[in-house]
């Protein structure tokens, strides 16, 4: 049965509009000019148990209004949603007992205190038996590797420090579904791989249902068999990765390294060259050129020693679907 | 886990953090109870030129005064969470805290219990105690008891102010200099004697913002003195319940605002 059931999801916002400027400011005292928002237009998507699902889309489109909802803080216009069984804005409280849920932007830890305190606060808001928390825990920190961490203030760790003792939060009271909403914004490349490494082994191993919000599309390769993208409000894609590159005609790229002095180019079936330095990159069709005619062409006019023939990156693949469908 | 302990634990925690600052901790109650004292000193000067205010003697204003101060501390002290509620709208505290299995009263209770307020607390105590002691007042069981659910009335009531400012940031940022009008508007009000505003005045303080109900109906009974007003005596065990009624009624419009946002987010 399915974890997760939206079905025509409607959510309007009256968005009050003033122009700039203190007059304008005293006016719309006195009077407010509203323009209607249609943040979700008819959004229906379901999830099985055990599924890892990227949500993208670009902002304003409608991700944060999804969560919101799916999240029980936001009741919708209109439409249908269960979240194991529940609708989520009805029982607030059983709903959020069953859910985690992590903020990249926003830090749900005391600020000023080491995280431990936070855990042990969590422990009493979700009247988790001491027993069984401290079990959590253990396995947590040992997972995060959070042990040298626990007993400094909050403030004073990193942000990827920060991010991971954040993510053992969401999951001391060990919620069968997790929304992580940009869980990797600001991180660096070592902290990314890490919380891209457990939020793997979360979903594999303990079968954590995990619907991922993200711009970072390494994310989404990562971790992602399926991806829904929305887009002013409606589901615009929801599939595989690999049916999502589909949607673009294929493209190839070709790296070239080590290439010297000018070169000019036109070949059938190139549609974009970019140079950076001694590096060449070519976003070739191979239905109308073969990457090895394509090298024999670039053979003529110079010296390739060092090639490299790719997929275009998931990134550029989203970039154009948002501007084709013009987001 | 009951909420009572819950609460506990939101306390005990907000106390250490306050505590990582120490020093500023010090300098902060002490510069809240310093500034508050400072404006009794300005009605005290003013007894000395005027002798007294209609009817009214310096030690009988200092228990008014005192009693109000206390209250308002107390209120301040544990209702800072709705004090400050539209930043925790802002940032999205309150998202989080909506994503909690736990009432969002309870938690915007527990956010932070600002122990700095001990300063406006001491100095009303120490106003009101030298009020008592100047007037030569005994103080019995009945008077120790009907003056702390005084206190305690009134510090419900401020809260339930504080509630209702932070409901009306549901809907607009804008209406929060209002609200804090008639909160610290009161403040200054319940100072003096209800007996010597205008009846209009009075009566908004009784009736509708009961401020003017929870000190002074009590006091004219504590000091042995006749209501000028000729309200009923029984009015000064009435009025501590005024307080708690009146938060009660501030926790309903509470869910309503909570409702609102709800369906408008923002």
């Amino acid at each position: 049965m399915a974890q997760i059931v939206v079905e025509n999801l409607v959510k309007t916002f009256k968005v009050g509009r003033r122009q700039a400027g203190l007059w304008n400011a005293l006016k719309g005292v006195a009077r407010r000019e509203y323009t209607t928002v249609r943040a979700l237009d008819g959004v229906s998507f379901s999830l099985e148990p055990g599924e890892l699902v990227g949500y993208i889309g670009p902002n304003g489109a409608g991700k944060s209004t999804t969560v919101k909802v799916l999240g029980g803080i936001m009741v919708p216009d209109s439409g249908r949603c269960e979240v194991m069984g529940l609708v989520p804005w009805k029982a607030r409280m059983a709903h959020v007992a069953r859910i985690g849920v992590v903020f990249g932007q926003r830090c749900q830890l005391m600020w000023d205190l080491p995280a431990a305190d936070s855990f042990d606060l969590l422990r009493d808001i979700y009247r988790v038996p001491a027993a069984v928390h401290r079990k959590k825990r253990d396995m947590l920190v040992e997972r995060l590797r959070l042990a040298e961490l626990l007993t400094v203030p909050v403030r004073q760790l990193s942000l990827g420090q920060r991010m991971r003792c954040d993510l053992a939060a969401s999951l001391l009271h060990a919620p069968p579904l997790l929304f992580l909403d940009e869980p990797t914004i600001g991180l660096d490349a070592v902290s990314k791989l890490a919380v891209r490494e457990f939020v793997r082994d979360l979903n594999r191993e303990n079968g954590v249902t995990v619907i991922l919000t993200t711009h970072d599309m390494d994310d989404i390769e990562a971790l992602c068999s399926r991806v829904i993208m929305i887009g002013r409000g409606q589901i615009l894609f929801d599939g595989t990765l690999e049916k999502l590159r589909s949607c673009i005609p294929m493209e190839r790229r070709l790296v070239v390294n080590g290439v010297a002095g000018e070169v000019a180019l036109d070949i059938a079936g190139v549609r974009q060259v970019t140079r950076e330095g001694d590096r060449l990159s070519l976003h070739f069709d191979p239905d109308r050129i073969p990457p090895a005619d394509l090298i024999a062409q670039l053979s003529r006019q110079f010296l390739v020693r060092d090639f490299l023939v790719e997929n275009q990156p998931i990134e550029e693949t989203v970039a154009r679907l948002y501007a084709e469908w013009r987001l | 886990m009951s909420g009572i302990r819950l609460y506990g634990r939101y306390v005990s925690l907000s106390l250490q953090s306050q505590m990582q600052y120490r020093a500023s901790f010090v300098m902060f109650a002490l510069a809240n109870g310093l500034s508050a004292l400072l404006e009794f000193f300005a009605t005290a000067a003013l007894f000395a030129r005027f002798g007294s205010l209609r009817g009214w003697a310096l030690p009988e204003v200092a228990l008014f005064y005192g009693m109000v101060h206390t209250a308002f501390a107390l209120a301040e002290a544990a209702g800072r969470g709705f004090d400050v509620f539209h930043l925790h709208v802002r940032n999205g505290t309150f998202d989080r805290m909506m994503l909690r299995p736990r009432s969002t009263v309870l938690q915007v209770l527990g956010q932070d219990f600002q122990l700095l307020r001990v300063g406006r607390f001491a100095q009303g105590l120490f106003v009101l105690l030298w009020g008592a002691a100047s007037l030569g007042m005994r103080w019995t069981a009945e008077s120790v008891f009907l003056a702390v659910l005084s206190v305690v009335g009134g510090a419900l009531l401020f809260s339930g102010l504080f509630v209702l400012q932070a409901t009306l940031s549901f809907w607009s940022v804008e209406g929060l200099e209002i609200a804090n009008t008639l909160t610290y508007g009161g403040v200054e009000a319940a100072q003096f004697p209800l007996s010597i505003y205008r009846k209009w005045l009075r009566e908004f303080f009784v009736f509708v913002v009961p401020i003017g109900c929870i000190n002074y109906f009590p006091l004219i009974r504590i000091l042995g003195r006749g209501d000028p007003l000729g309200y009923p005596g029984w009015a000064a065990w009435v009025s501590p319940a005024v307080g708690l009624g009146f938060f009660l009624v501030s926790l309903r419009v509470w869910g309503v605002g909570v409702r609102h946002y709800r369906s408008t987010g923002s």
